[in-house]
């Protein structure tokens, strides 16, 4: 075979750049894997349902800040779907306008935000003057989430064909009724995708909860009070001394990513077979 | 007889309308004032700082809770020092995984291998940096520290002992955290080159490497610049995983090996413990404002160069 020089730097281009994907995969599975060994042997009955001891006592678990992660996820899911959402639907069907693309450049903008930023926000908006709490952590989270939220609901209303439209106000159907019956219901999936992957990423947020949440050791007593979270539980634990604590940070992330990652698979398996359909 | 009916019909239908497009322009409208309370709550919390120190925070280099003393330069060090060595690793990362799966990669991987990486981006920072503290750590202080101090030891970067959690560790968790965004912004921007850029290379006789070498990639600079931009924002607001591996110390040090701290892991690291001092919350809240600022800034760079190209493209196309 001929010696081809052009032919050889091609290939080796190929290979080099198919490493850079290896690589980039390495940490992934690495993560994967050492969370999966390590927090396996940490994970039973009594790790999901108990309060979680003090140092040195065995046993004990992290009930109470799975309790208070679906909490405060949820306080936050309350503010963020209908604002994100509602926003969208502005943002697709009225946004033609400079107001509109002001607004969806802010959104942009805004999902860039430090979530530790979203936690100053939480503390100096509502800590300073309702002290710690479950809401406090909720509108933290939410701030992260409504910029996705928004963005996500405009990009899967843009998608519904206008010809849908066209056709349901031909009928004579005014159009705020147009966008709730057909635009919506067409896009539902679309949006649903959206708000479910918004809140897997909002899930594992651990800075904004540390300045809003702070930590509570018992059952959630109220959304006006401290409340414990899973991620912030886990770098509580994670960062202590002590070598039974980090097993527990251990067992908690692998709950974390276990809800995470089923959130983003599912959400991803479910919108392929839609799409190839 | 119809005929007021018929009005008052046509009057709810305008008012349906009216309302719903009123209802749903006010949460649009709730997002600008998301934005502006964002900047406003810390700027306000932030004044008994930013009367005592005024714009010595920003180059005051002392961080002494115990004396009041607030200056915020070492943490602004920490930030763009850990940013940028992160993107010096990430970059080449990123750039060569968006070509592989936009151009060189067989049809078939493509799909699979770009959700694996993206999948990275889901993993939850706190996760990240529990992973950083136990097992990169360890690794690099003990597979990467010792070759650098032997080799590269004259430079002040590699100098002193390195303990894991310090400035390089961190910026390796950076880099870890910022090569899905920027190889995925990337491959979005690559992927909308026009095919006749690519058939035109490929009818000269070019390999697909050379195509995408002279074809693609200088096409699409300006995306990929706002790609790596928009990494950049994310490596500076990045904060529980860098918090977690990178020492915590508010000294600045030119060795990569010694323990630092960025904007976002001093408020993370330093908000609950600051004993009701009032002025020392309140420098805090000033650094997370400085850093809301900065970000903001790069993210609305990066969004308009992305922007800007993608408009174009899909407006030709």
């Amino acid at each position: 075979m001929k010696w081809n020089k052009r032919k050889l730097i091609d290939r080796i281009m190929s290979f080099l750049t198919a490493a850079c994907v290896v690589i980039a995969i390495i940490p992934l599975l690495s993560i994967l894997y050492t969370v999966t060994l390590n927090g396996i042997s940490a994970i039973n009955i009594d790790f999901l349902t108990q309060l979680p001891k003090p140092v040195g006592e065995a046993g004990g678990g992290l009930g109470n800040a799975i309790q208070g992660t679906f909490i405060v996820v949820g306080i936050a899911c309350l503010i963020g779907l209908p604002v994100g959402i509602l926003s969208g639907v502005y943002l697709s069907e009225y946004g033609e306008n400079k107001f509109g693309r002001m607004v969806s450049f802010v959104a942009d903008v805004l999902t860039g935000t430090p979530s530790i930023v979203a936690g100053i926000f939480g503390y100096t908006f509502i800590v300073l003057y309702f002290g710690f709490s479950a809401i406090a952590g909720g509108v933290a989270i939410s701030v992260l989430m409504i910029p996705i939220v928004a963005r996500t609901t405009e990009e899967s209303l843009k998608l519904v064909p206008g010809s849908l439209r066209e056709a349901s106000l031909a009928l004579g159907i005014p159009r705020w009724k147009t966008i709730l019956h057909i635009v919506l219901s067409t896009a539902m999936s679309g949006i649903i995708t959206g708000a479910l992957l918004a809140i897997a990423r909002v899930s594992g947020e651990t800075a904004p909860l540390l300045l809003t949440a702070f930590g509570n050791p018992f059952w959630a007593v109220g959304i006006d009070k401290p409340i414990s979270t899973l991620p912030a539980q886990i770098f509580t634990y994670a960062i202590s001394p002590f070598p039974d604590w980090h097993t527990k940070a251990w067992g908690g992330a692998l709950i974390l990513i276990i809800l995470i990652l089923i959130l983003n698979i599912g959400v991803r398996l479910i919108t392929r077979r839609k799409y190839r359909v | 007889m119809d005929r007021p009916k018929l009005s008052f019909f046509r009057m709810s239908k305008l008012s349906g309308d009216f309302i719903f497009k009123g209802v749903v322009g006010l949460f649009a409208l709730g997002i600008i004032v998301l934005a502006f309370l964002l900047f406003r709550e810390p700027f306000i919390e932030s004044q008994l700082s930013r009367n005592a120190f005024g714009f010595g925070f920003l180059t005051g280099s002392t961080w002494d809770p115990v004396n009041e003393v607030f200056g915020a330069l070492p943490f602004i060090f920490g930030t763009l020092v850990s940013s940028f060595l992160a993107l010096l690793i990430a970059v080449p990362f990123s750039l060569g995984i968006a070509i592989f799966l936009s151009e060189l990669a067989p049809e078939k991987l493509r799909t699979p291998l770009s959700f694996i990486i993206e999948l990275l981006a889901a993993v939850p920072s706190v996760i990240i940096g529990l992973w950083g503290i136990f097992i990169l750590a360890p690794f690099l202080r003990d597979y990467l520290a010792p070759p650098l101090s032997t080799y590269l030891g004259f430079l002040p970067l590699f100098q002193g002992p390195m303990y894991g959690l310090s400035m390089l560790t961190g910026s390796v968790i950076l880099a870890i955290m910022v090569i899905p965004i920027t190889s995925s912004v990337s491959r979005e921007v690559i992927m909308t080159v026009p095919t006749q850029q690519r058939e035109a290379a490929l009818a000269l006789g070019a390999t697909g490497w050379e195509t995408t070498r002279i074809a693609v990639l200088p096409y699409a600079r300006s995306g990929i610049f706002g790609a790596v931009i928009l990494g950049f924002g994310r490596a500076v607001g990045e904060t529980m995983a860098v918090t977690m591996v990178i020492g915590n110390s508010s000294h600045i040090s030119a060795s990569l090996f010694s323990p630092s701290d960025t904007m976002a892991s001093v408020i993370a690291n330093q908000f609950l413990e600051t004993a009701g001092s009032k002025l020392y919350i309140s420098s805090l809240i000033e650094v997370g404002f400085l850093l809301l600022v900065v970000s903001v800034i790069i993210n609305i760079g990066a969004r308009i160069l992305v922007w800007k190209f993608l408009k174009v493209e899909r407006g030709a196309a």
